[in-house]
């Protein structure tokens, strides 16, 4: 492996961690809040990627400024989690919040299940793929490699725009602080008035829409097909176990490692790219089962 | 090596910067009721806790029959003659009461064959027999979620008596029991144990129990076993009385 | 009391008879078989409280097994591949399982759908050995050394996996009622005092795993003998979810449900999912959600209910969907001693 190609597995992998971070984000923090584990959130990444490609493709081809690529996702990222995010918490987990986590998966599981076909109804099984955002920023080299700045330079950004954001809305805003003290300890809050209910809500439709605005970052990136909400929940998941459950800050670094293993595994062993991933969480869990920035039995975000 | 059943030297345990309990040294004789009295948050749980390994302490170390068992796991201490019932019961909800009982009756014999039915395996009548020692005999095919406090209480103890320990440790054995009925439960337990010949150690706050069921009473206070002795002498003691028995009564 | 028997015992009787009354039935009701022995694995666990999303895999490993024998020097005998392919189940499912028993919940179901999604894209990729996408041909085997026409092998195989389901039923049956089948449940209600009982819940759980793994072996070799073919479909996280489905729909925990389900989801899938193939997982879906929503004991429970109500023998409808919810319930009183 020469220079070149080692900093291009570099970008990749950090281009790729940025995106895996967006949606990993979103789980561990409904994860923290609610303490349920939302398989669905892989299908809310799926939506977010496919509105963003077909909407983009519809008004670029309508004559539309090439830059509106950029609101479009947030947009779209906002509006699926509002819409989807929305009443998925509002008629569906508030009925489950005290009943027993296998029935909590298996709820999830099965909005998933419901989700994954309302994609292929409304979108086919054709791929699509809009690039406009990616092209639009261009190239830059870095060390004598062309990379585009989409994926080096804006994509990092965004992520580490959305880490400090949140942690900040966390720390200082009131309702970042009503979600902390939720998360501490229900009861206490409710006690002296917090309305629970409102910020689990508010909770799960960020987590929603952090999972939809990384599926429209990844879109100008890759093909938006089937299966991909499939495969980013179980990536996701691997990202947040590996972090430890409900750990902000951690997940970023374990998205930079999973993302990092699985690009050098393009280069160097094709073959196991898809188990890069897996093979990281599981040497984890197996020497510290609570992930790397988990402690045992306390809960955080 | 020493004449002792269970022996705690040196213990220290720190929650965080909390120190729960400092250089302890607590001996349980062979064949004696131990009773532990203190107020509460003074750490007597978390001695038990120790003792049956489910914590570690961060110095110190615990001996059962000459035998360091400090870093031993629950299981491996059970297994080697200390049993244990809870402040809270810890049964299996979705059994009866008589199968809590056969499931420890299998744990202690093996039983590993997958073709015979647990209702068939030969501690049947044992079990049955201990359930009516401890007065549930008449409720032994009710879900143990169905029973009182203090009827699923006694099936706690006698899950641990199940296992034939040679140590028992109790954390306030008749706490959930009915006032009225605390000594007659108290003195069903002290007969079952020495039918058996088991050594017992109780954490409890009823005073009237530990002067009249105890052979020996260790204060426990601020992490530290302040005073041991023989139940008068100790229940009289002013520090006590201000300290301890003021607190519960 | 005996009348809640009288329905079980008919459909046990009828059952055998179907080939002959509908001969067009016969491979849909291997299929259904089939599944039900592997639902019977994913059932055994929810026995324990833990719910695996990714026992597609035992399925595939099994179903890939005797693919692979059957195209080897050895050849295709049935009972060897049956055998052999379970004995894969079984030992990956002690590999496996000596990892997963260390956790719980969430993360259980979920390194369990990673371990599946991880062999599924070693079955794509590795095309060479695998064939990729396409699967693998598997060709008839014989049976004991006799080689059947299409239409004998399929009769054959019909009874020979009534009578396995019936066999393995009753086996489940007798292991969740055996002193280690109890101590294996308790780790859904009770692991500090399974602990404080000198056993370990770890051990107790891999031995109620690896039976599990072996059950969606069974299975899993039956459906790639019917079938003629093993693709990495086998093992994609939509058949676990499949397999947690006939769980919860036939009424989880139970093994007679496991059936019932597979059964009915069989029959439902074959004749009514040509009207809605395109929106089958949306089906499914909302379908569960049903089930776990608003009869948690599923057609087990339903049918408990109905048969109480017809013949007021003691227990309200109530007390029975309480115990229905009970098989979801966790450890709530076992975490600290």
């Amino acid at each position: 492996m020469n220079f070149s190609l080692f900093l291009l597995a570099v970008f990749d992998g950090i281009a790729y961690a940025a995106l895996v971070f967006m949606v990993a984000l979103g789980l561990t923090l409904i994860f923290g809040v609610l303490r349920i584990l939302n398989v669905a959130h892989g299908s809310l990444y799926a939506i977010g990627a496919y509105v963003t490609a077909s909407v983009g493709a519809a008004i670029f081809a309508a004559g539309f400024a090439p830059f509106l690529a950029f609101p479009l996702m947030l947009i779209a990222a906002a509006l699926i989690g509002v819409v989807l995010g929305g009443p998925i918490e509002y008629l569906l987990l508030r009925r489950i919040y005290h009943r027993p986590e296998v029935l909590q998966l298996l709820v999830t599981f099965a909005v998933f299940m419901i989700l994954e076909d309302v994609q292929r109804q409304i979108w086919g099984t054709q791929p699509y793929f809009e690039a406009t955002a990616l092209q639009l920023l261009g190239n830059v080299q870095v060390l004598g490699v062309y990379y585009t700045v989409y994926q080096l330079i804006f994509l990092p950004l965004v992520a580490l725009t959305v880490l400090i954001g949140l942690r900040l809305f966390l720390r200082r805003a009131l309702a970042g602080k009503l979600i902390m003290a939720v998360t501490e300890d229900r009861e206490a809050a409710q006690a002296i008035g917090i309305n629970a209910d409102r910020v689990f809500f508010l909770t799960f439709v960020v987590g929603a829409a952090l999972a939809a605005l990384g599926g429209a970052l990844a879109s100008p990136t890759t093909s938006v097909l089937p299966g991909i909400g499939a495969d980013m929940i179980v990536l996701s998941f691997a990202v947040v176990a590996t972090a430890g459950l409900g750990q902000i800050e951690g997940a970023a670094v374990a998205a930079l490692l999973i993302g990092l293993g699985r690009s050098f595994a393009v280069y160097l062993m094709p073959e196991l790219q898809v188990l890069v991933p897996y093979l990281i969480m599981l040497s984890v869990l197996l020497i510290r089962p609570e992930g790397l920035f988990g402690r045992p039995g306390a809960r955080k975000i | 090596m020493t004449a002792y059943l269970m022996e705690a030297r040196g213990l220290e345990i720190r929650f965080g910067g909390v120190v729960a309990a400092q250089n302890v040294t607590l001996e349980v004789k062979e064949g004696q009721n131990l009773a532990i009295i203190g107020p509460n948050g003074a750490g007597k749980t978390t001695f038990l806790n120790i003792c049956t390994g489910w914590l570690k302490p961060s110095a110190g170390s615990v001996y059962f029959r000459g035998k360091e068992i400090t870093r031993l796991s629950p299981r491996q201490i059970c297994r080697l003659g200390v049993a244990r019932a809870f402040q809270i019961p810890q049964l299996f909800t979705e059994h009866t009461a008589l199968e809590n009982m056969l499931i420890a009756a299998s744990a202690r014999e093996g039983h590993w064959a997958p073709f015979t039915a647990l209702s068939r395996i030969p501690e049947r009548e044992e079990m049955m027999h201990l359930l009516e020692m401890v007065h549930c005999g008449d409720v032994a095919d009710r879900p143990v979620v169905e029973l009182s406090e203090g009827q699923r209480k006694l099936i706690d103890i006698a899950v641990a008596l199940a296992l034939k320990p040679r140590l028992l440790l109790m954390d306030e054995p008749t706490s959930g029991v009915a006032s009225s009925q605390k000594h007659e439960v108290m003195e069903i337990l002290v007969r079952a144990l020495a039918a058996a010949g088991v050594t017992s150690v109780f954490v409890e706050h009823d005073m009237s129990i530990v002067e009249r069921y105890a052979d020996e009473v260790a204060v426990w206070a601020a992490g530290v076993v302040q005073l041991r002795g023989g139940p008068a002498e100790v229940l009289e003691h002013p520090d006590v009385i201000r300290d301890v028995i003021g607190e519960t009564v | 009391m005996l009348a809640r028997y009288v329905i079980p015992a008919l459909l046990i009787l009828i059952v055998p008879l179907l080939p002959f009354l509908a001969p067009w039935l016969k491979v849909v009701l291997i299929i259904a078989l089939a599944k039900g022995i592997a639902v019977l694995g994913v059932t055994t666990l929810l026995r324990a409280g833990q719910v695996s999303f990714g026992h597609a895999l035992f399925f595939a490993i099994a179903a890939y097994a005797s693919a692979f024998l059957a195209r080897s020097a050895v050849g295709g005998e049935f009972f060897v591949m049956l055998l052999l392919g379970t004995f894969a189940a079984g030992l990956s499912g002690l590999l496996v399982g000596l990892f997963v028993v260390r956790y719980r919940g969430i993360f259980f179901g979920m390194l369990n759908l990673a371990f599946s999604m991880i062999f599924w894209s070693i079955l794509e990729k590795f095309y060479y050995l695998t064939g990729g996408a396409d699967g693998i041909h598997v060709r008839r085997p014989t049976v004991l050394g006799i080689s059947l026409a299409r239409a004998e092998f399929e009769t054959f195989l019909f009874y020979f996996a009534f009578l396995l389901a019936l066999l393995l039923g009753w086996v489940a049956l007798r292991f969740l009622n055996s002193p280690i089948g109890h101590l294996f449940q308790t780790v859904k209600t009770n692991e500090t005092r399974l602990q404080y009982l000198g056993i370990s819940p770890r051990r107790t759980l891999l031995v109620g795993y690896v039976f599990s793994a072996g059950l969606c072996g069974v299975g899993g070799v039956l459906l790639a003998t019917v079938q003629g073919i093993v693709t990495p479909d086998y093992a994609w996280w939509i058949r676990s979810g499949e397999m947690v489905f006939i769980a919860v729909l036939g009424g989880a925990g139970s093994v007679a449900g496991a059936f019932v389900g597979a059964l009915a989801y069989e029959l439902v899938r074959t004749y009514a999912a040509a009207f809605a193939a395109d929106i089958w997982q949306m089906v499914l879906g909302a379908f569960l959600l049903v089930i776990i929503l608003f009869a948690p004991g599923g057609m087990i429970g339903i049918y408990d209910t109905l048969m109480r109500r017809l013949f007021r023998n003691g227990g309200s409808a109530r007390d029975r969907d309480a115990e229905s919810e009970a098989a979801y319930r966790p450890a709530v009183e076992g975490k600290k001693p």
